[in-house]
This record gives C-alpha cells, structure tokens and sequence, in this order.
C-alpha cells in the first residue's frame, strides 16, 4: 500500500463519529457571519444594516485576485455589522442577522436529485466556482476557482482529491463520502472538466474501508476517476504529502504542487463544486464533527456558516464538566478557541472538545538531541534547528534552512520526549521570515 | 649546536623584518583616514552598545555624530546630559539640556483589573502569543505578560511582576534606550519624560475599541469618553480612535484628569497623597 516516504507520525485516531449519520443541525437564532473566511485579501462587503435578506444572498463579494465571496446561511434581516471575535480572539467584521424562517434563493435547486450532466463549459464552471464562494474545506480555506486556473506554461495532468483525514477525531469527509458518494464523483468530474485533466484519484486512508469500498464501486461508472487506498499515516492529507504518496512526485521546495501537474482538492470541496455547479446552492452550509472523548453525543451535524459552537456543543450533549480545551479542527493541526461564541466558518471542520488532563501541556525540558523531530518531520526539515533560530531571532538563518518549508502540521512537537514547544517558535520564525520575504519583494 | 640555533635566530629574525617592512608598506598604502573626532566621541560614550540611540554600538553613533557635527535629533539615552554636555566641546558647539525621560507601561491589565478568561500554555514570548490569540483577558491590546521586555532589557531595569502580571520598569535602573518599545509587539510601552521627582501622568492603556467592548474585558480600560479632554486647561490630551493620549510635552501634571477619568485608566504616579480625596487611591500598581 502506498504512503509518503520521509516522516510521519501515528497518534491515536480516536475517530469516534465514524458511524454517525450526517445530521441537519438546525437553525440557530444567532448567526454572525464573518466577512472574510478564506485565505488572501479581505473581501468586500455589498449589504447594509437593516436590509432583508435571502438564504444563499450574496453579502460579500471578492474582486481581488485571491478572494472569495461569502453568501448569507440563513433568512432574516441585518440586525448590525459589527466586528466580532474570530477563532484567534481578535475582532473582524462579521455581519449579525436576525434570522426569519428559511427562505431560499429562488436559484438554488433544494431537490434531492442527482444531476449528473455538466452541461457547463470549462471557463463557466470556474466563474460559477467563483461566484459560489467556493474555498478549500481541507482547513487552509484557499479560494478553489484560483487553483482552477492553471498558470500558463504550466499543465496539469491529474486531479488528486483528499479523502485521507489524517487528522485524529475528524471525520466530516469520512461521512460525505459514504452518505454522498455520487455527488462527490460528479463534483469531480466537474473539477476534471474545469482544469482539463484526464484522470483523477481519490486518495483514502486504509482506516475508512468503507468509504474504500463504496467510492471504488460507485467509480465505476465514472470515466477516468480511481480510489487508492493509502497506509495510515499522518500528516498524508497534506497536499505535498498526498502528491508524493499517490504519485511518488516531490514538489520542489517553495513550488506549488502544479509545478508536477498536480492539483489537490478536498473531497468536501469536491461535494461543495457539486452543489454549486448542478444545485446553485454556494457555499453557505459544511459538515462539522463535534467530538471528544468525554463529550455525551458525538456528532457529526451539517451546520450553517455562522452558528456560534456552543450551540453544536450542546446538541452533542453539553460542554462536559472535565474539558480542558475546545479546539476549532483536530488535536494535531486544531487551533484552541477562546470563546464559545465563535461562529463555525467555511474551514471548521471540526470541533473537538479535549478533557483537562489531555489538553495540558507536559513541562517543557531541555533538548536532549535525540533528534526524533528530524526522523518525523514530513518535510525533512530540522525542526530543534529551526525552533533555537527563531528563539534566538535569527531569522536570516532560519530562511537559509527553509523555514518557509513547514505546513505546521506538528509532527515534531508531537514526538519531542522533552515536550519542547517547537512548532509554536517555527510558526514565529515563519512569521517573521514571511515579513521579511514580503519586505523584500516590496522594495 | 650552537650554529643551528644562530641560523634559527636569524633566518626567524629576518623573515619578521621582511614581514614588518611589508606591512609597514601596505599599512601607509591602504590607511584609511579617519577623523581623529570619532575616537575622541567614542571614548566619551558609555560603551554600552545597547542601540538605545538607533545606531548599531557605541562607535556607530560617535561616526555618525561626527558626520552631523550636531546634536540635533541624536540621543544617547544611557549616558543622558552629561555624556552629551562632555561631546558637545569635542564638535565645537554647546549642548542644549534634555529632560531625562523612562519607559513607561501603558496598560493596567493586572489579574484582577482583567480577569483570565482562557489559559494560555504555548511558547513564552509575547510576538509569537500575539500572533497567535488576543490573550489571556481577551484584551486585543493588552499585556500578554510573558516578558519581552524583560528579555530585552539590557539594564534589568524591567521585570513581570507576578501578584500583577504586567512589567514594572524601575524608576533608577532604567535609561530610556527605548529596547522594550521595540520588542512589545503590542506597542505598549512608551518612552516619556520623567519630570521632577519621577512625577508622571499617563493614560495607562492603548484599547482602541469602543466603551462597552473594552470595559469588558479590563475594568479599567479608556473608554474613550473624552471627559480628560475637556477637562484638561492645556490641550494636553487628545482623543484618537475611542483612546485619549497625554501629550507630556504639554501636561503640566494638575492631576484634574486622573480624578475625572471614569474607568481610573489615567494613573498619577509618585506624587505625595491627597488631602482631601484620600480615599481616591488608585487600584493599580503604584510603585510602576
């Protein structure tokens, strides 16, 4: 079976929703939007206070070239446009609506039907992608209809789709594929269609066999799509790993992964395409896991954008009296929240509730050289190296050894036997080297 | 025996006079001219090398001192009046007297002023907390407390106070170098003028938000309310961005400010207690 070759961990997959059927969670009479959920420049936004709007309106537009557009989740007026903390604590601008019954767009084709003909042509499909508000539902929330247009020069040969979820807990792409199977493959098929590519490949972790066994059944009738089954491995999922896992390519360093003629999707990104496309539903709902080891009833619910967590949390059954911390996403990439008014955004894909005792930090002790965090990391970085250089301030350094390389996926402060906080010093050592880059490129 | 060691000698002897000579020739050919001022200037700093006045060292700053040939606008914080009053004869000219001045730390998000809302346990520097959340009170603006300053601090003048949790920058050790405004990614901390007998007013926060969302988070936040302006016969204080700012160019210390100020945000620091308000004590840490 095939995996990535350099690093990788195996924490516990504790995946305790993997037999929870996707629920519609229903909707919340506070939702607060945030005008910017994706990852480039900010986007704009084109409603007012007061105004009555529809269930997939458009409320924010993005005219920049990394931007995506934001639709309303639910129907109701504006009651205010207001900043409101973010899952960081800070505040950005979110739009409040006072949400009156659910009135749809006209537009949007709510019927269950399956519509399998793309009868849209390529550069269609990636305005249509576009005007969805379609971004990566992986986490990294990267607008899709920007990865859809292939650099010239540049030529993409396969469309590789993430049905990997390497992350522990997680697995709202685990239960899309087995409640939503046919959807997704046409979805890709759109994908295929929009970059031109001939084949695809679904990469899924041996763990999810079910999920194995239906998609392969169901490809059959598709052209030109494969499932391949990957060895379980963390961190496969991510993007540079998965290319090197299914096709054995490298990207080089600081290149994207079209560079090899690849392109990387998310099999909820692939479900998102499919609705957007077939149904002109955009993307205002995603599948959300609500987890954790002490929590009553966990879940996985179809949320709309902008439900603040603490309602998931108690329809999984309450906040438990041992939690420690509420992560946005999983253990190993997840970010803590600091508030349980924090809306749920297109890239939550999951919310998982650690016990005290699990989210406590072991004390912090010397480096003791072992290097573990060298035979881990998955991009053949040295993470001790770069963590000392970016304590130190020594970021000049710190680029020379390609700090800008890491994805942040933890790997190495996962296995430190001294519980050395080294990805938090690379994330600051990113930080900095990536002002100095843009300071560089400024002037 | 004796022949070798006569050969040594002078076979050792003539390659260093060859070597010297050489040297010699290759020192008068590449000497570098050097205004003789520069040593002069240089010898006068402290030597401390802490890059207080902007210059990297001591000697950085004699050259461009020289190059100047005034003290306009170039500040050695360490070394203060006396230092330039000592420079000023070696450029030819008369220095003019600078008041002395001292960090200060414009935020009184203690433990009790700002609750801990959530626990923070990552990496203990500020930048990277900063990057990472808004902090443990859930003040966007506020101390993070994990000592930057104190790490930056070349005098070890400034130290976390642990009943607080905020920096205390000490009234003697510190010499305004100005290493901790750099380091506070949050910009908190402020180089102002001492005045006599250390006696400041300060709006001691930078929260930018409105009322209600920074009273929630720190009781004794700016509101921005703008009752200091008005009060205040100077026009010392400005309001900016739901935040008022004491000019202390211009503060002539009344103190009117620090009793109308709603939220006790304006502090008064080391001046002898008041009569008739007594009562009116400030919650927050005096000895700052």
């Amino acid at each position: 079976m095939k995996t990535f070759k350099i690093g990788g961990v195996h924490p516990e997959e504790n995946k305790l929703t993997s037999d929870k059927a996707i629920e519609f969670l229903a909707i919340s009479q506070k939702i607060c939007i945030p005008v910017t959920q994706h990852l480039g420049t900010p986007s704009t936004l084109v409603v007012e206070k007061g105004e009555s709007i529809k269930t997939g309106q458009l409320i924010a537009k993005g005219d920049a070239f990394i931007c995506a557009n934001v639709h309303s989740s639910v129907s109701g007026k504006i009651s205010k446009i207001d900043t409101a903390i973010d899952t960081s604590g800070y505040k950005k601008t979110s739009v409040f609506i006072d949400v009156e019954g659910d009135i749809w767009e006209e537009t949007i084709d709510r019927t269950n039907t399956i519509n399998k003909d793309i009868l849209l042509s390529k550069e269609e499909i990636i305005a249509k992608i576009k005007d969805m508000g379609i971004v990566g539902l992986g986490g990294a929330t990267f607008p899709t209809h920007v990865k859809m247009m292939v650099p010239n020069g540049k030529k993409a040969e396969f469309l590789l789709i993430n049905g990997v979820e390497c992350e522990p807990y997680l697995t709202s792409d685990h239960r899309l594929m087995l409640e939503k199977g046919e959807e997704i493959l046409v979805g890709i098929s759109i994908l295929k269609k929009a970059l031109g590519v001939e084949k695809a490949i679904i990469g899924i972790e041996n763990n999810k066999s079910d999920a194995i066994t239906y998609l392969t059944k169901l490809a059959l009738n598709f052209t030109g799509i494969e499932v391949h089954a990957l060895k379980i491995k963390y961190p496969q999922g991510a993007e540079k790993q998965l290319i090197k896992a299914l096709l054995n390519r490298e990207v080089p360093s600081g290149k994207l992964p079209i560079e090899v003629g690849c392109v990387v999707s998310n099999i909820g990104t692939a479900f998102a395409v499919y609705e957007a496309i077939q149904k002109n539903k955009p993307l205002f709902e995603r599948v959300v896991s609500i987890t954790g080891k002490s929590l009553k009833n966990p879940s996985n619910f179809m949320v709309r954008i902008g439900t603040p967590v603490i309602e998931l949390i108690e329809k999984a059954g309450g906040l438990p009296d041992d939690s420690g911390k509420v992560n946005s996403g999983g253990p190993m990439m997840g970010k803590a929240l600091n508030s349980l008014d924090v809306p749920i955004v297109k890239g939550t894909s999951g919310i998982l509730i650690m016990t005290r005792k699990e989210s406590k930090r072991p004390e912090i002790l010397n480096c003791i050289r072992c290097g573990k965090c060298i035979t881990v990391c998955p991009m053949g970085l040295e993470p001790y190296l770069l963590a000392q250089l970016a304590e130190n301030g020594n970021f000049e350094t710190s680029e020379k050894e390609k700090i800008m390389d890491c994805m942040e996926c933890g790997s190495c402060q996962f296995t430190c036997p001294s519980s050395r906080p080294l990805l938090d010093y690379v994330r600051l050592g990113k930080n900095k080297v990536g002002l100095i880059i843009r300071n560089r490129a400024n002037n | 025996m004796n022949q070798v060691l006569i050969y040594a000698i002078i076979a050792i002897s003539s390659i260093g006079a060859l070597s010297a000579l050489i040297l010699f020739f290759v020192a008068q050919k590449f000497k570098v001219i050097e205004d003789p001022k520069i040593d002069e200037v240089a010898d006068i700093l402290p030597g401390a090398n802490c890059g207080g006045c902007g210059y990297a060292g001591c000697r950085n700053f004699a050259e461009a001192i020289v190059k100047a040939g005034n003290l306009d606008n170039l500040n050695c914080p360490v070394g203060g009046n006396t230092v330039l009053k000592d420079i000023a004869p070696v450029l030819g000219i008369i220095a003019t007297e600078r008041s002395p001045q001292i960090a200060v730390v414009r935020c009184s998000g203690s433990y009790t002023n700002a609750p801990k809302k959530v626990e923070y346990d990552g990496a203990s520097t500020c930048t990277f907390a900063n990057n990472l959340f808004a902090g443990e009170s859930g003040c966007p603006f506020g101390c993070l407390g994990l000592g930057d300053c104190v790490f930056s601090c070349k005098f070890d003048a400034i130290y976390i106070d642990e009943a607080t949790g905020l920096p205390v920058v000490s009234n003697e050790k510190c010499v305004a170098c100005g290493a901790c405004v750099k380091a506070c990614p949050r910009k908190i901390i402020e180089i102002r003028n001492k005045n006599k007998k250390d006696r400041r007013i300060f709006v001691s926060c930078i929260n930018q938000e409105k009322g209600a969302p920074a009273k929630k988070n720190c009781e004794v936040a700016c509101i921005g309310c703008g009752k200091c302006m008005k009060v205040c016969t100077f026009e010392a204080i400005s309001i900016d961005k739901n935040l008022a700012y004491i000019d202390f160019e211009k503060c002539t210390l009344c103190r009117k400010c620090v009793d109308e100020c709603p939220t006790n945000a304006i502090i008064e620091l080391n001046f002898p207690p008041r009569k008739e308000k007594a009562k009116k004590e400030e919650t927050v840490n005096t000895e700052l």
